[in-house]
């Protein structure tokens, strides 16, 4: 079919469609290019304000396998983070202990079994609970939980380990919950459907065909409360203790990296090694973080494509 | 007649014809207080195809969800009247579970489940308790072979079944449908997502299978029931206008003007 000169212009006209097509276009790339910017304007930023101390005065080994953090040590101070990078995964270890199950198990639940008024009603509770602010959670540790550990373990203080992983996985539970149950909605009924027609009863359903469809998912959920917990600072500050130690139980009261950043940056000098060691610890958290996400991502993308 | 099922259930005997596989009395269904199916009876033989024809919304897969007693889990969904299968009525049953693993079900759209070709065969058989290896091995093999799919496959038994191609996957779900040496073979609509050579295939599986179990087909192909079905039934609009031999039915020899319509493609 040939277009006559007057259809032809009509093609080629740009119209307002046209116009509003090209604006969308623009505002959705800057939309998605922005999140990049940010990311890397973030890390340029930690990383030139740590970056002098990490060529200059910086021990990797001390870092990593010193536990004394003792940077205002007026004759001899040292930056090691050994105690702090155990502080911050013991605390997120037992949080994931406490909230895995809980959240698969809520996610499981609203998702599976609840129907109607129950299941809506969970819902908007298990998000009201992912909106309750950090200091709350810290202060619940501090004046409620405290007590309680050190009544019912018979230890002399009840902010520690135990306390700040308690609190944390309570506050990483509903919003894993959310994001499990919709990697659980996400699997299509027809795969339930074809279970059940095969004779498979409801735990039989979920446990090997709902679970693992929903597997990436529920991996993010979890992953996503792994970085919750690595970035948590004010309540993990309040329920741990916040001395440094290398724990040895639960019982033990540890240090966060985030809360030591939180608690020391405010009183150092601009640029004095003390600050830029507070930073290395920022880069040092970033760089975990980042590869807490990689992991993620290709578990993901090796699970799809296997 | 009517009585029969409750007290086959009571006593456990198999007192209806042994060469009946499924008996249907009076069956209506609905769905709140929307009517799907009226009173609908009709007998299956054992080791016939039985063809179910009829245009959308005439009650065809309604009728299949009854069967395997898949209304449990469909909400609103209200079932009345009788479906024995061998003789033992259906709800009579209290081991859910089991009757399902006696029926097989194919759907329209092919499923895949997320996990490997043989875990999705081997997924019935493990669920009725079957752990030994060699024993699976043996009936994946089998299963496979029987839904002509398992020179296409056996190189890579491990990877995602989800990831065959659309008419692979529903011959994957043919061989599970298969895995649990199902006495009843329900397929509802199978080829609506499966190229014409496919189709073929599957139908020539069918013929195969009949030596070894009952079929019910549900199709809305006219000429596909023609080409397997031994009987065929037509519903229209949740009535089951008539039950005839095929042949019978091509031929002309029908008793409702409304079947003969259909069958030669004037409505529907």
């Amino acid at each position: 079919m040939r277009a006559s000169p007057a259809d032809q212009t009509i093609l080629d006209r740009r119209n307002l469609d046209w116009y509003i097509d090209k604006v969308v276009q623009v505002l959705v790339f800057v939309g998605g290019i922005s999140a990049i910017i940010f990311i890397i304007g973030i890390f340029v930023f930690i990383t030139r304000e740590g970056i002098g101390f990490i060529f200059s005065s910086w021990d990797p080994i001390e870092f990593f396998t010193s536990p004394r953090w003792a940077p205002t040590s007026s004759h001899n101070p040292t930056y090691g983070a050994l105690a702090l990078i155990l502080g911050t995964a013991s605390v997120t270890g037992l949080a994931m202990i406490v909230a895995v199950p809980f959240s698969l198990g809520a996610a499981i639940y609203i998702g599976e079994f609840a129907s109607g008024k129950t299941r809506e009603s969970l819902k908007v509770l298990v998000e009201l609970l992912a909106a309750i602010p950090s200091v709350v959670w810290g202060f619940i540790g501090l004046s409620i939980l405290n007590p309680l550990i050190i009544q019912w373990f018979n230890v002399p203080i009840g902010l520690n380990v135990l306390n700040a992983g308690v609190i944390l996985g309570l506050m990483a539970a509903p919003i894993m919950t959310t994001i499990a149950e919709d990697a659980l909605k996400a699997v299509p009924d027809t795969y339930r459907e074809a279970a059940e027609a095969m004779g498979a009863a409801r735990w039989q359903v979920i446990f090997k065909v709902v679970l693992p469809a929903a597997k990436p998912g529920l991996l993010a959920a979890v992953l996503l409360g792994v970085g919750r917990g690595f970035g948590e600072t004010m309540a993990v500050l309040m329920a741990s203790g916040h001395s440094i130690n290398i724990p040895t139980s639960i019982f033990d009261s540890v240090r966060a990296l985030t809360a030591t950043i939180a608690a020391e940056l405010g009183e150092t000098a601009h640029g004095s090694d003390h600050y830029q060691a507070l930073f290395v610890l920022g880069i040092f958290l970033f760089l975990i973080t980042f590869l807490i996400n990689l992991t993620a991502d290709l578990v993901v993308r090796g699970i799809r494509n296997r | 007649m009517v009585e029969h099922g409750a007290e086959n259930a009571s006593t456990g005997e198999n007192r209806a014809n042994p060469t009946r596989m499924l008996e249907v009395r009076n069956l209506s269904i609905s769905y709140g207080s929307k009517s799907a199916l009226r009173d609908v009876t009709l007998d299956v033989r054992e080791n016939e195809i039985f063809g179910i024809i009829g245009p959308a919304n005439s009650g065809k897969t309604s009728f299949l969800r009854a069967l395997n007693r898949m209304d449990v889990f469909t909400p609103g969904m209200n079932v009345e009247g009788e479906v024995l299968v061998s003789g033992k009525d259906v709800r009579s049953w209290r081991n859910l579970y089991a009757l399902r693993r006696r029926i097989g079900v194919v759907f329209p759209l092919p499923v895949g489940l997320p996990m490997s070709v043989y875990d999705n065969v081997a997924l019935a058989p493990r669920l009725s308790g079957i752990k030994k290896k060699a024993v699976l091995d043996v009936i994946v093999e089998k299963c496979l072979q029987r839904a002509a799919l398992w020179d296409e496959v056996k190189d890579r038994l491990h990877s995602l079944g989800s990831l065959l191609s659309g008419g692979q996957q529903q011959r994957l779900t043919i061989a599970r449908a298969l895995s649990q040496d199902p006495d009843l073979l329900l397929l509802d609509e199978f080829s609506i997502a499966v190229d014409p050579v496919t189709t073929m295939r599957i139908e020539d599986i069918l013929k195969e299978l009949r030596k070894e179990t009952t079929i019910v087909l549900v199709t809305n192909l006219v000429q596909q029931a023609r080409r397997l079905a031994d009987r065929t039934a037509f519903f229209l609009m949740g009535e089951c206008v008539e039950v005839a031999e095929t042949e019978d039915l091509f031929a002309g020899g029908v008793q409702d003007q409304r079947t003969r319509e259909y069958v030669e493609g004037r409505f529907g």
